[in-house]
């Protein structure tokens, strides 16, 4: 597949030709070009073991973690190219949410937001590390739950505030994307409609990513979305015009639920 | 369905062997647990009678004062303060030997667990295991009373003790490690965290009451070690804080009050005052094990 069918006045993020292998000859992503759209929600979507995680985990190099991995092609942020970049840039632009929320056990909510400053040890003046905690928690109006609760545990709160308190440690670095790899497939329906709620409003100020395989979830809240199979992306346009009108017959049959 | 009531007929003898197991269980456990109670009760009646404060603060007497106490039926003078200081500066001098290199070897075979290399460290922690610890003794001897110290010493004394808990802490190191959820790890990288930092502020914070019990465990383990001792700590009757010295150990002195038929006496008490010694070290690396687990669940 080419160039996506998808016109994108306001890119982002530019996927050129990636390919990314576990094994010699055994390609997770194959061949992938794609443009994502700036403040945005991109949903990726797919059957289990399609590569979407893979390719959500290219953006911020995280991939790289695993051994033996090989990558072709290129991704550019801002038409930069992202390994071209250190890893501490790269992910201070695009910060990550995981599946599970996993705040660090031994740091409270305070030290939690600020543990992307924190670890990498950047200094901070008392009101500048207020003000950023403060303007994180309400973003994902988390701020009125737990004012009065900042110097306890993280691990403390139920899931869903786990995982926005994840989200808030990742928008502390004011980044300019947001990769969330299923971040609501550990939550109850309750916090799943408050994180969904959350990102459609964080759309306004980053560029939202988005691995689901909750179709409806995708329906939802994304503007674009992108069918991936075998490694393959199968398709990627507006989100409404693939749910109703999909042009391909694999697109046309995982949202019918013939497989996946 | 015929069958039912052959089933049943069955079931009754199931019970039976039940039983049968339950209570020879209950009578094996007894047999191991018995001689336990009696050791303990033991070691505590004629053990206690010599516990003062003197006990705890004035160096082993000689076998002239024992001789002249036991002959007026008085408690015995002096008391284990040699053998109580000498022990905590060669645990604690082994351990500043062996928690760094075993807790480092540790985290090296979590992050790499399937490498060669990791391989045959692991091996070579399990032979170390199986050391008998006097061949670490000699090793010590060798090594350090000969060519470091030129004499017995307390350091070389750590050094044989720092060898027999590297294996222990080696293993509960990469253990505790894998039990981090690895989302932790990925969480600290995802902001770009170099991969020190990551162990330095992510894993060992969040694995340290775990890895304070491995160490504990370990440092239990060779509190009464006696053997490696002999032939590198040597012993001394005074108080010494000088690790290039000889220096003695409660173990040590509980061997030199037994060849002493003045000072029989003694050996109960420093039995029981090293019986308790390990025993509260080990129940309080099992709550600290408990609390780890149950942190680990929320």
């Amino acid at each position: 597949m080419t160039e996506t069918q998808l016109n994108i006045n306001n890119p982002i993020l530019k996927v050129r030709d990636l390919s990314i292998s576990y094994e010699i000859g055994k390609q997770a992503v194959k061949g992938i070009n794609a443009t994502i759209e700036s403040k945005a929600i991109t949903a990726i979507m797919g059957p289990s073991g399609c590569g979407k995680s893979t390719l959500l985990r290219a953006f911020n190099r995280m991939h790289e973690l695993y051994p033996n991995i090989t990558t072709e092609g290129s991704i550019l942020l801002h038409d930069m190219d992202i390994r071209e970049m250190s890893t501490i840039n790269l992910r201070r632009k695009i910060g990550m949410v995981f599946q599970r929320p996993n705040p660090f056990p031994t740091m409270n909510i305070y030290e939690n937001v600020l543990a992307g400053y924190k670890l990498n040890g950047i200094k901070l003046r008392r009101s500048e590390r207020d003000e950023i905690v403060e303007k994180s928690l309400s973003d994902v109006t988390l701020w009125d739950e737990v004012k009065d609760s900042l110097f306890k545990k993280g691990t403390f709160l139920s899931g869903g505030q786990q995982q926005r308190l994840c989200i808030a440690r990742a928008i502390a670095f004011n980044p300019d994307v947001l990769l969330l790899d299923e971040p609501t497939s550990a939550l109850d329906p309750v916090a799943t409609a408050k994180v969904e709620d959350l990102l459609v409003k964080l759309k306004e100020e980053y560029t939202v990513l988005l691995v689901t395989h909750n179709m409806s979830q995708a329906a939802r809240i994304s503007d674009n979305s992108m069918f991936m199979y075998l490694g393959e992306l199968v398709e990627y346009g507006k989100t409404d015009i693939m749910f109703t009108n999909p042009k391909d017959s694999r697109t046309e049959g995982y949202l019918t639920g013939k497989f996946g | 369905m015929a069958q039912i009531p052959a089933i049943s007929d069955s079931t009754n003898r199931r019970h039976l062997k039940n039983v049968i197991l339950k209570v020879s269980i209950i009578i094996l456990s007894l047999i191991t647990i018995v001689p336990i109670i009696f050791i303990i009760y033991k070691i505590v009646v004629n053990g206690i009678s010599q516990i003062n404060l003197d006990f705890f603060v004035k160096p082993s007497p000689d076998s002239l004062q024992a001789m002249t106490a036991l002959a007026n039926h008085e408690t015995i003078p002096g008391g284990i303060a040699n053998g109580i200081t000498g022990t905590f500066l060669i645990v604690i001098v082994a351990s500043l030997l062996a928690i760094p290199v075993g807790i480092m070897i540790g985290i090296y075979l979590y992050e790499n667990p399937t490498s060669r290399y990791s391989g045959l460290i692991r091996n070579i922690s399990e032979i170390l295991q199986g050391v008998p610890s006097i061949v670490l003794g000699v090793i010590g001897y060798m090594w350090i009373v000969k060519n470091v110290t030129n004499g017995f010493s307390a350091l070389a004394g750590s050094v044989a003790l720092a060898i027999m808990m590297l294996p222990m802490i080696i293993k509960s190191t990469e253990e505790t490690m894998k039990m981090i959820p690895n989302e932790i790890r990925e969480a600290a990288f995802a902001m770009g965290v170099p991969y020190h930092k990551v162990i330095i502020k992510v894993l060992i914070p969040s694995s340290i009451s775990g890895l304070s019990t491995g160490v504990l465990l370990s440092v239990s383990r060779i509190l009464g070690e006696t053997a490696p001792l002999m032939l590198t700590a040597l012993g001394s009757s005074v108080i010494n804080l000088n690790i290039t010295k000889p220096t003695n150990a409660v173990p040590l002195l509980i061997w030199e009050f037994y060849n002493d038929p003045n000072m029989v006496k003694l050996v109960w008490s420093s039995s029981l005052f090293l019986l308790i010694f390990v025993l509260s070290l080990n129940i309080i690396s099992g709550r600290l094990a408990k609390k780890h687990k149950t942190g680990r669940k929320k």
